[in-house]
C-alpha cells in the first residue's frame, strides 16, 4: 500500500509534466489541425536554455527555499521567452507558408523541423547527457509504514503546485481573454473568423508562442526532476506527450492535464509493477488503444468528417 | 515581408527586416551556438563555453541570407506562382515516355557499375546502400504515394524481415534463399497485424501510430535479449552464396569453382547484383501493381476516401493490401541487409531510418518511381558527401566532426524541399491510368499544393 501511494506522488509529478507539454499539442491541433512533431524538441530546447540559463546564474543547492524558488522562476522566464521565440519562428517559417497545401505536407515538415532541432542542439552542445546537481533537494515524509516509508520532496510539490498555477492562469486566459476567445473562433470555423476581423496568423503564432513557452516550463521542471538531459529527451517526451493530448481529447485543455496525469501515472506503475525496460511500450500502446477504440478521447468531442 | 506590394527599391524597409530577422536569430542562436555547457569539468559538473565569434558568424550569416532573399527572392503575388511552368517541366520528367527512356538507360549503367575502374570496395558499399534504399522507398511509395497512408514506422518491417533472416538461420539453419519469401511473408503478416486495427484512423493520426508501433518493434529488440540479443544484436549471421558456392578461398569456392583468382570484392559484387535484382523484381511488381485495379483503387483512396467507398471500393481490403504489399518489400530488403551486414541489432532500426526512407519517397514525388531513384541518389550520395567536407574544421575548429552534420541539414533539406516544392522534385499526381487522353484535372492544381 505506501508502496503504492509513493508511485501514486512520482506519477502525479511526471503526469504534470506531460499534461504541460500536451498542452502545445492539443492547441495546435485545435486551431490549425496539424500535428506539431516539432513541439516535444521545443521542449527539450527549453530544457537546455533553462540549464544554461542556471549555470550563467550559479544556481547551485542552497538551504533558503524561498532564495531557489525566486531563483528558478527568473530562469522559467527567461527559459520561456527564448522557447517561444523558438516556438513563433517554426511556425513562421515552416508551418505558415503550407497552410492551405495538401493534408500531410506540414506534418512531414513538422518532422524535418524535429530532426534539425535535435541535431543542431547536438551539434552545437555535444551528444553527451548533461548532468545537474538537485538544486531544491529535501522533502518530508508522509507516512512511514513498517517497511515502506512514503516521500514527498520538495521538487514534487513545487512541480504540481506550478504547473496547477499555469493550468489555471491558462484556462483564465482562454475562457476570458480577447485572445482566448479569438483562437477559440479561429478554432471553430477559421475562414469566419478572418471575415470578423480576427487576425488569424498572429493567433495562431500566439498559440505556437504560449505552447512553446510552457513546454519550456515542462523542460525545466524535467531538468531538475531527473536532474540530466540530452538533445533525445524530446522524441519519446513528444509522443507520450501527444499520447496524452489524443487521450484527453484533442483540442480540450482540461482534457490534455488529465491525459498527461493518465499517461504518467501508467508509465509509473508500469515501471514499478511489471517491468521499467518496457514502460515505453506501455504507453505507446495506449496511444494505440485510445486511437482505435476512442479516438475522440476523455473530453473530447466526436469529430465529423465533412465532404 | 509578408505583404511586400510596392516594386520601388526599398533599402531601409530591407534594411529593418534583416535586423528584425537577425535579433531573433540571435535570441535563437544565443543559448545554444553562443554558449556551451562543458562536462568536462571537476566533480561539481558543468560549466560554460563561450563562444562569441560562432555566434557572431551565425548571426552575420542570416542578415546577409535575409538580405539576399529580400534582394532576390520575387515579390510574392498572391498564389500566381508559375507553378505551370514548374509543373511542365515536372511532367516532361514524371511522363511515361521519358521514364521509359530513362529507365534502361539507369539500369544499363547499374549493371555497368561494379566494372567500372573506380568501382572500389568503398563506391560499391555505397551502391548496395543507395539501392536499397531505392528498393525501401519503393516499398513505402506504394503505402505513402499510392494510397495516400503516411506510415511512419516502415522502419519496424525492415527490421522484422532482418530479425527473421537472423533468426531463422541461427535455430533452423535456413539458408538465405528460403529465408528472403519468408521474411517478406512474416513482414506482410506484421503489415495486416498493424493495418487492421488502424484502418479507421485519418492521416495524421494513423501516422503517429505507426510511429509508436515501429518504436515498440524496436524496444521489443533491445529488451527481449533472450531471443533478439538485446543492444547487442544478433551476429555471425550466414553470408548468402552463389548457387551453393560460398565466397572463401577454398577449392569448392566461386572462385575456385569458375577458374577466377580469389577476391573479396567478388562477394561485395555478388550482393551488388543481388540487391539490384530485388529491386528491380520490386520496381516491375509496384510498376504493373499500379496498372492493376488494386493499384487504381489505392489512387482513389488517396484522392477521397469518402468517394472511394461510396463508388464500391472495399477500402478495408485496399488499405490492407497496401500496407501488406509495402512490408513486404521492407521484409525483403531487410532480410539482404541482415544478409549483407551478417549482424543485425535494434539500433539500427530507430526512427532516422524511417524518416529516411519517407524523406527519399517524398522529395521523389510521391508517387513517381523515377523520382524514387534520384533522391535516394541525392540522399544517400549527399550524406556520403559530407563526411568528405573536411574544409570546415577550418571554421569550427578541429574537434570538429563534419558527419554530424549530415543529419543537421537532412532535416533541414526536409523543410526546404516541403516550402519549395510541396510535391518532391518529379511531382505529378497525375493518375496512372486513364481514359484516352489526360484530361486536366483539379490534381494538377493540387500538384503543387495549391487547391
Amino acid at each position: 500500500m505506501n508502496y503504492f501511494l509513493q508511485q501514486l506522488i512520482n506519477g502525479v509529478t511526471l503526469g504534470s509534466i506531460y499534461g504541460l507539454i500536451a498542452i502545445g499539442y492539443t492547441m495546435v491541433y485545435g486551431i490549425i489541425g496539424m500535428i506539431n512533431f516539432a513541439h516535444g524538441d521545443v521542449f527539450m530546447v527549453g530544457a537546455f536554455v533553462s540549464l544554461i540559463t542556471i549555470i550563467i546564474f550559479g544556481i547551485t543547492g542552497t538551504s533558503s527555499v524561498a532564495l531557489g524558488i525566486g531563483a528558478l522562476i527568473l530562469v522559467a522566464a527567461i527559459s520561456m521567452v527564448i522557447a517561444g521565440v523558438y516556438g513563433w519562428t517554426i511556425e513562421r517559417l515552416a508551418y505558415r507558408p503550407l497552410r492551405g497545401s495538401f493534408r500531410l505536407a506540414p506534418l512531414i515538415t513538422a518532422i524535418g523541423v524535429s530532426i534539425l532541432l535535435q541535431n543542431f542542439v547536438q551539434a552545437t552542445q555535444g551528444a553527451r547527457v548533461k548532468p545537474l546537481n538537485a538544486i531544491i533537494s529535501g522533502g518530508f515524509t508522509v507516512l512511514e509504514g513498517n517497511d515502506f516509508v512514503v516521500r514527498v520532496t520538495y521538487m514534487q510539490i513545487l512541480i504540481v503546485v506550478l504547473t496547477f498555477v499555469l493550468m489555471t492562469g491558462f484556462t483564465y486566459l482562454i475562457s476570458k481573454t480577447s485572445l482566448g476567445r479569438a483562437q477559440r473562433a479561429c478554432e471553430q470555423d477559421m475562414k469566419m473568423a478572418t471575415l470578423l476581423g480576427i487576425d488569424v496568423n498572429r493567433t495562431i503564432s500566439t498559440t505556437f508562442v504560449i505552447g512553446a513557452a510552457l513546454a519550456a516550463v515542462a523542460g525545466l521542471m524535467y531538468l531538475l526532476y531527473y536532474g540530466v538531459i540530452d538533445f533525445y529527451i524530446g522524441f519519446s517526451a513528444g509522443i507520450k506527450a501527444f499520447t496524452a493530448a489524443v487521450l484527453g481529447g484533442v483540442g480540450s485543455l482540461p482534457g490534455a492535464m488529465l491525459g498527461g496525469l493518465v499517461i504518467g501515472l501508467i508509465e509509473v506503475f508500469f515501471a514499478a509493477y511489471f517491468s521499467s525496460e518496457y514502460k515505453d511500450v506501455a504507453a505507446f500502446s495506449m496511444l494505440i488503444v485510445v486511437l482505435i477504440f476512442m479516438p475522440q478521447g476523455l473530453l473530447g468531442r466526436p469529430e465529423i468528417e465533412k465532404v | 515581408m509578408s505583404t511586400n506590394t510596392q516594386t520601388s527599391f526599398d533599402l531601409i524597409g530591407m534594411l529593418k527586416r534583416s535586423a528584425i530577422a537577425t535579433i531573433i536569430a540571435f535570441l535563437l542562436f544565443l543559448p545554444t551556438l553562443g554558449l556551451k555547457t562543458s562536462a568536462s569539468g571537476g566533480v561539481d559538473g558543468l560549466f560554460l563555453q563561450y563562444r562569441w565569434s560562432l555566434l557572431a558568424m551565425g548571426c552575420a550569416a542570416i542578415f546577409i541570407g535575409k538580405m539576399a532573399l529580400e534582394l532576390f527572392a520575387k515579390p510574392k503575388d498572391g498564389q500566381q506562382k508559375p507553378a505551370a511552368q514548374a509543373s511542365a517541366w515536372a511532367k516532361a520528367i514524371a511522363s511515361p515516355k521519358t521514364a521509359k527512356a530513362v529507365a534502361p538507360l539507369l539500369m544499363i549503367f547499374a549493371i555497368a557499375f561494379p566494372f567500372l575502374p573506380f568501382a572500389d570496395r568503398y563506391v560499391l558499399d555505397i551502391g548496395i546502400l543507395i539501392i536499397t534504399y531505392v528498393m525501401l522507398g519503393w516499398g513505402l511509395q506504394i503505402v505513402v504515394g499510392l494510397a495516400g497512408l503516411l506510415d511512419l514506422g516502415y522502419v519496424a518491417f525492415y527490421a522484422v524481415g532482418a530479425y527473421s533472416y537472423a533468426l531463422l538461420s541461427a535455430h533452423f539453419g535456413f539458408g538465405f534463399w528460403m529465408c528472403l519469401p519468408l521474411a517478406g511473408i512474416l513482414a506482410a503478416a506484421w503489415g495486416v497485424i498493424l493495418g487492421f486495427p488502424v484502418l479507421r484512423l485519418r492521416g495524421d493520426y494513423l501516422a503517429i501510430v505507426t510511429l509508436a508501433f515501429g518504436e515498440i518493434i524496436r524496444i521489443i529488440l533491445l529488451n527481449w535479449r533472450s531471443f533478439t540479443g538485446g543492444s547487442n544484436g544478433l551476429s555471425s549471421i550466414p553470408r548468402p552464396s552463389f548457387f551453393g558456392l560460398p565466397f572463401n578461398q577454398e577449392p569448392g569456392g566461386f572462385a575456385a569453382t569458375f577458374g577466377l583468382e580469389y577476391s573479396s570484392l567478388q562477394r561485395i559484387i555478388f550482393l551488388y547484383f543481388l540487391i539490384l535484382a530485388l529491386a528491380t523484381f520490386t520496381f516491375f511488381v509496384t510498376g504493373r501493381l499500379r496498372r492493376l485495379p488494386i493499384g487504381r483503387a489505392w489512387e482513389a483512396l488517396r484522392e477521397d476516401e469518402i468517394a472511394c467507398r461510396s463508388l464500391g471500393i472495399n477500402t478495408v481490403n485496399t488499405k490492407l493490401s497496401a500496407f501488406a504489399i509495402g512490408a513486404m518489400f521492407g521484409g525483403f530488403a531487410g532480410s539482404f541487409f541482415a544478409a549483407k551486414q551478417a549482424f543485425v541489432s535494434p539500433e539500427s532500426f530507430n526512427f532516422m531510418e524511417s524518416a529516411t526512407i519517407l524523406a527519399i519517397v517524398v522529395l521523389g514525388g510521391m508517387s513517381s518511381q523515377l523520382g524514387v531513384v534520384f533522391s535516394a541518389i541525392a540522399m544517400i550520395g549527399g550524406i556520403e558527401l559530407l563526411r568528405q567536407l573536411q574544409f570546415l574544421k577550418v571554421i569550427f575548429g578541429p574537434d570538429f566532426d563534419p558527419s554530424q552534420l549530415r543529419l543537421l541539414l537532412f532535416g533541414l533539406a526536409m523543410v526546404l524541399m516541403m516550402l519549395w516544392r510541396p510535391r518532391g522534385i518529379v511531382s505529378t499526381r497525375t493518375p496512372t491510368v486513364f481514359l484516352k487522353d489526360e484530361k486536366t484535372v483539379s490534381a494538377a492544381m493540387i500538384s503543387q499544393g495549391r487547391g
